[in-house]
């Protein structure tokens, strides 16, 4: 379950009767937030926004309070002013980033799958390339930015290849142990009908192996936002990344503070993202 | 189909041995064994735990390749999986990600072919699953998982039926109202059955035929007749003649080494196929 285990498992019913084994390993759970008992009271509502109102005031106070300087650590206000006054200017960036993850996460998700399938088929093979995409996974792809750049020049081409190589692996190892789970029995059970090796890919193989799938594709995804910040760090004059080193090189950290924002909003997105869909095409899996 | 003439076998086994190459040297899994089954006869297998029941039955159903000797259906030697041939495994086997009416069109989908839905309807009906299509195995308890598991092997209108202790995971009492059902379903269906199971009452119960194997290597040991009329109740179950027929099959099973010889005793009618 390589990668696999720290990921919170998707819940498996509405009903919200959650299994034990699987929460002690999550991180973070998710599912203890959208599959409660039933839907959340006001008051529960209440106590969440005043729990958010205090931490986040007492932050604005304690900085104000002991005048922190502002290139330390700006308040959330200013922040939050920040976000709506350079929006604007930060929305095309948000654009490029964009781009390059989805155009270097889908390149990425489509080789690593389809290599998963493949591999998986044949043993022998598998044992083969298992050190190089030990290789693959492990290798921090920012690490080959500045080589990507020196070929591919500081358009989107370096960034979009670095996200494929960061995504994909994740992508491909987490599926490989989807595909690798074969039930005999229910491929007996497909073949008593006659059913094909395609057949009993796409009806018994693949099905089986959507949970780990999902999870590669959101580890996958969540590698690809950072390499894809990270390599617009490093170079080229666009992107969210790009931003972060323009706005510290000219101290101004609310603006600073307002990129990051929307990172983590990023960030949570494609996680909340892959929960709904593993809650609603992978929640058999108990 | 179903009407072959009656000195002809449905399903013949004729000499059948499986070898499996292990790691640690070759198996003899199941060495000549022979047995007949007719058309719309009901015949269980019995045996000492890993006697070869179940190679025998995957042998049956065309799923695994004998080493030698030959299965026959209709006459005709199978080499790999026949439609006419329908399974049901231990534990379900139901696919946890379709719910049951999905789960049901599973085998129209690998052949290609329209669900016959007035038959699938029927079916759902008498083993009372009606109005649970669109539950998914987890929401279902074992019987119904098994019931439902039932109707997925019918709905092809395979003329054999195999059933691979289909019922070992259930609690005696489930047991007992999924033996009335195969039962009804055979009075309704006459379809070939044969079952395998770790429990002799089960077997007796069902069975036109109770098949005794030896332990491994697996041969047919003894053979007995249950004399019973159709539909069966459980009350005959209480009756002298099954209580000695059990007995006599688990001295078969469990003593075979120690008491080669059981006393002959006359409520049951004995076919002796091979010493």
């Amino acid at each position: 379950m390589s990668g696999g285990d720290a990921i919170p498992e998707f819940s498996k019913s509405k009903s919200g009767a959650k299994s034990g084994d699987g929460h002690e390993v999550s991180l973070t759970n998710l599912s203890a937030f959208a599959s409660g008992p039933g839907i959340r009271s006001g008051k529960e509502v209440a106590a969440i926004l005043a729990v958010a109102v205090i931490i986040i005031g007492g932050i604005e106070l304690a900085l104000r309070l002991f005048h922190v300087p502002l290139y330390i650590m700006p308040p959330p206000s200013s922040i939050a002013y920040a976000l709506f006054d350079e929006f604007p200017l930060i929305a095309p960036h948000l654009g490029y980033t964009l781009v390059e993850l989805l155009s270097g996460f889908a390149i990425g998700a489509v080789i690593g799958l389809v290599l998963a399938a493949v591999i998986t088929q044949f043993p022998f093979a598998e044992k083969i390339v298992a050190p190089y995409i030990l290789l693959l996974v492990t290798t921090p792809m920012l690490a080959l930015v500045p080589l990507l750049i020196l070929r591919f020049g500081f358009g989107y081409t370096p960034r979009i290849i670095a996200v494929a190589l960061a995504a994909g692996p994740m992508v491909m190892i987490n599926a490989a142990t989807g595909f690798r789970r074969v039930d005999s029995a229910k491929i007996a059970l497909a073949r008593s009908y006659g059913a094909s090796t395609l057949q009993i890919f796409w009806k018994i193989r693949a099905p089986m192996a959507l949970p780990m799938i999902l999870v590669g594709l959101m580890i996958g995804a969540i590698f690809g936002l950072l390499t894809a910040v990270g390599a617009e760090m490093v170079g080229g004059g666009f992107g969210l990344g790009n931003r972060l080193t323009t706005y510290s090189s000219m101290i101004q950290m609310p603006q600073f503070f307002a990129v990051v924002l929307i990172l983590s909003t990023l960030g949570i997105l494609i996680y909340v993202l892959f929960f709904l869909i593993g809650k609603k095409w992978a929640s058999w899996e108990a | 189909m179903n009407t072959g003439d009656a000195k002809k076998p449905k399903l013949g086994v004729q000499a059948a041995t499986k070898i499996y190459h292990t790691a640690s040297g070759d198996l003899l899994a199941l060495d000549r064994c022979s047995l007949d089954v007719s058309a719309n006869e009901i015949v269980s297998i019995v045996g000492p735990s890993g006697c070869g029941k179940t190679t025998l039955l995957w042998s049956m159903s065309g799923l695994h390749s004998l080493t030698s000797g030959e299965i026959r259906l209709d006459g005709k030697a199978i080499t790999g999986p026949h439609p006419d041939i329908g399974i049901v495994f231990q534990e379900a086997n139901l696919l946890p990600w379709r719910n049951l009416d999905a789960n049901i069109r599973f085998p129209f989908e690998i052949k290609g072919e329209k669900p016959d839905r007035a038959w699938i309807a029927h079916l759902l009906n008498r083993v009372g699953l009606d109005g649970f299509g669109g539950k998914f195995p987890r929401e279902l308890s074992g019987g119904m998982q098994q019931r439902a598991a039932i109707v997925r092997a019918l709905a092809l209108k395979p003329s054999v039926l195999l059933m691979d202790e289909p019922f070992g995971a259930l609690d005696s009492f489930t047991r007992e109202e999924m033996n009335r059902l195969v039962e009804e379903i055979w009075l309704d269906t006459k379809t070939t059955i044969v079952f395998i199971t770790h429990s002799i009452e089960e077997a007796i119960f069902l069975s036109d035929r109770v098949v005794v194997l030896s332990a491994r290597p697996g041969r047919v040991a003894k053979e007995y007749r249950v004399p019973f009329a159709r539909p069966r109740s459980l009350e005959i179950m209480a009756t002298k003649e099954v209580f000695d027929l059990t007995n006599r099959i688990k001295m078969d099973i469990v003593g075979e080494r120690t008491r080669p010889k059981a006393p002959e005793r006359p409520s049951a009618e004995i076919v002796r196929i091979r010493p």
